[in-house]
């Protein structure tokens, strides 16, 4: 008797009603009552994650720190130590400034063209109409395609005298061909393909969030007297608000790290204009051996995303119910 | 509903069926182009990119006759099964500890895990490569497989813990009167109701590790261990002429992760939506 009491007292506490921490009663009410082989039961749970995360994820990074002081080229232990010179070298070197600028740009664009148009075709595709199942299904079937196949059908498509651009081009009698060799317009050319494989991810978030919003509260709006656009802008918009943040943060880690898709298109080219920090990092890494520098490259795109998540958490989704990205709690 | 109401209303769902038609062209066609370019010869592509194939030639044949493209199928899928099987593996049993379990450093090891989730895969490759040198892994799948399910198990634990979560207490206490121990719950009873969220994780590895492209490029320098998508690349960079026979290869690429998604869309988009929701 006193066992079922002591569980149904538990599930009170339960973080899955309360999250995220269990209270600290919880853990004494555990304490109380020691299973038998508790820590060893934790112990054989545990080790095979642990093990490879501390391995593979943790101990690379931490390697990364400590050989991006160093002069290195990959082999051996690194011995030349140089201190923070290859963070100056690479502030100081056009290409690398560069790759923070594309990437600035690239989540600009995606901010204000690639969310947008998502977030618009969730609410078009939450309309009763006629085939939308059919319609999400073909805007989300690119999500699906690997980064090197979506690039390397859109190399073939944009190839120069046989591609569909060519066709197309022909026919709207300018060059569409030429988008990836022209400094001007590769790094566009590269967005629109990254937003074409990506657009339905993120219109997909959109439309599973505007679902979980109740028809009633713009239906309401709307007998009041609002009109379609205000019960959007003033009802429906702010509801999503959790929804497009995660997509915003999405979006800026995606473009910190974006490297199959250009290595593909483009390879960074022309002259370096549609290179990314991790294109960076993979020339003098893995083709140039100068691991050591590569590894500076690798912690400044880490330090990004960390600056980034930590700053984005604080500020920006200290509003919603819990933290999504250390997401400690149990919010469903 | 007066007449003028429901005129105003189909001419709404004209213009919204004129958008969506539009926006799946923008997708459908590039692929379309794929499909049946694979069909045409070079020639063919110059004079005539966007009609249909005359004569029809068959580029998908050759290539499926070829045991390349079978050899780098077979690759991603022992690959992609393996990873998955490994993080989902390890992932559920952490998972029941962080659900189930009050103990001190739980929410520290929690954070660590969630942290994980903004490591970029590129932070990481360069010491993973030389640490996979020295374990002696490049050129041996283990070196893809076993870094692929640990940058995977993050979200697995998460999506995992939060469903473990939900199970009340009861079925646990159920379990243990008839003699379960942790061991046994976990397994026969736990696993058991987990799995749609098991089914969702497991797509959502696969998904990730058949479309990877850095850490085989860089862990596979013997052709024979290639996945498709190294594959595919590398065909592209063999046969940048022919146009049409790359045209082949990568909608032949392009058919498993479709067919896949047609299976398992639901389990994919619960999967994605249910992450971010949290």
């Amino acid at each position: 008797m006193t066992r079922p009491s002591t569980v149904s007292e538990m599930r009170r506490g339960d973080p899955a009603t309360d999250p995220p921490a269990p209270g600290p009663g919880t853990a004494r009410q555990r304490g109380r009552q020691p299973r038998p082989g508790r820590a060893g039961v934790l112990a054989v749970f545990l080790a095979p994650a642990l093990a490879l995360f501390v391995l593979l994820v943790l101990a690379p990074i931490v390697v990364a720190g400590y050989a991006s002081l160093f002069k290195w080229n990959g082999f051996g232990l690194p011995e030349n130590f140089i201190g923070l010179d290859n963070y100056t070298r690479a502030f100081s070197d056009p290409t690398f400034r560069g790759d923070l600028w594309r990437g600035f740009i690239l989540v600009v664009l995606s901010l204000v063209v690639q969310l947008p148009v998502a977030l618009a075709l969730a609410m078009l595709l939450n309309q009763p109409l006629r085939g939308r199942a059919i319609y999400r299904l073909i805007f989300f079937a690119p999500y699906v395609l690997s980064e090197v196949t979506t690039a390397v059908l859109f190399t073939l498509v944009f190839s120069p005298n046989r591609g569909l651009g060519e066709g197309v081009s022909r026919w709207l009698g300018a060059d569409a061909g030429a988008v990836f060799a022209d400094p001007d317009t590769v790094l566009f050319a590269v967005f629109l393909v990254v937003s074409w494989k990506y657009f339905g991810l993120y219109m997909m978030l959109f439309l599973a969030a505007r679902q979980g919003i109740p028809k009633e509260l713009s239906e309401a709006a709307v007998t009041d007297g609002a009109t379609a656009w205000q019960a959007f802008r003033h009802v429906t918009l702010p509801l999503l608000g959790p929804t497009i943040r995660i997509s915003v943060f999405l979006s800026v880690i995606g473009t910190i790290q974006l490297f199959d898709m250009v290595w593909v298109l483009t390879g960074g080219g022309p002259i370096h204009t549609s290179e990314t920090l991790a294109v960076t990092m993979y020339q003098f890494g893995f083709r140039r051996f100068e691991v050591g520098y590569a590894s500076a490259i690798s912690i400044v795109m880490f330090l990004l995303s960390l600056v980034f998540a930590l700053f984005y958490q604080r500020v920006v989704l200290r509003r919603d119910t819990a933290g999504a990205i250390t997401n400690q709690g149990g919010q469903r | 509903m007066t007449a003028t109401a429901s005129r105003a209303q189909r001419t709404r769902s004209v213009v919204l069926h004129i958008v969506c038609i539009a926006v799946g062209a923008l997708i459908v066609v590039p692929v379309w182009f794929g499909v049946l370019g694979g069909f045409k010869d070079n020639g063919q592509l110059s004079t005539n990119p966007l009609g249909w194939p005359d004569p029809w030639v068959n580029n998908y044949l050759e290539i499926l006759k070829n045991g390349v493209f079978w050899r780098q199928l077979g690759n991603s899928l022992l690959i992609a099964v393996t990873s998955t099987v490994i993080v989902v593996g390890a992932a559920a049993m952490a998972a029941f500890v962080f659900a189930r379990y009050a103990f001190r450093g739980r929410e520290f090891l929690v954070t660590l895990f969630a942290i994980g989730l903004m490591f970029p895969f590129a932070v990481a490759i360069l010491p993973l490569f030389v640490l996979l040198r020295g374990m002696g892994l490049l050129d041996n799948p283990l070196g893809v497989i076993l870094p692929q399910a640990a940058f995977g198990l993050p979200i697995t634990i998460i999506i995992l813990r939060q469903f473990f979560r939900t199970i009340p207490a009861e079925v646990e206490e159920a379990a243990v009167l008839d003699g379960c121990g942790s061991f046994g719950f976990f397994w026969k009873v736990l696993l058991p109701m987990a799995r749609p969220a098991l089914a969702t994780v497991s797509v959502l590895a696969i998904v990730t590790s058949w479309n990877n492209f850095m850490l085989p490029l860089v862990v596979f320098s013997d052709q024979s261990w290639w996945t498709l998508p190294v594959g595919v690349q590398a065909f592209q960079g063999m046969y940048a002429d022919d146009t049409a026979r790359v045209l082949a290869y990568v909608v032949l690429s392009m058919l498993p992760a479709l067919g896949f998604y047609a299976v398992a869309e639901r389990q994919l988009i619960g999967g994605l939506t249910g992450s971010v929701k949290g």
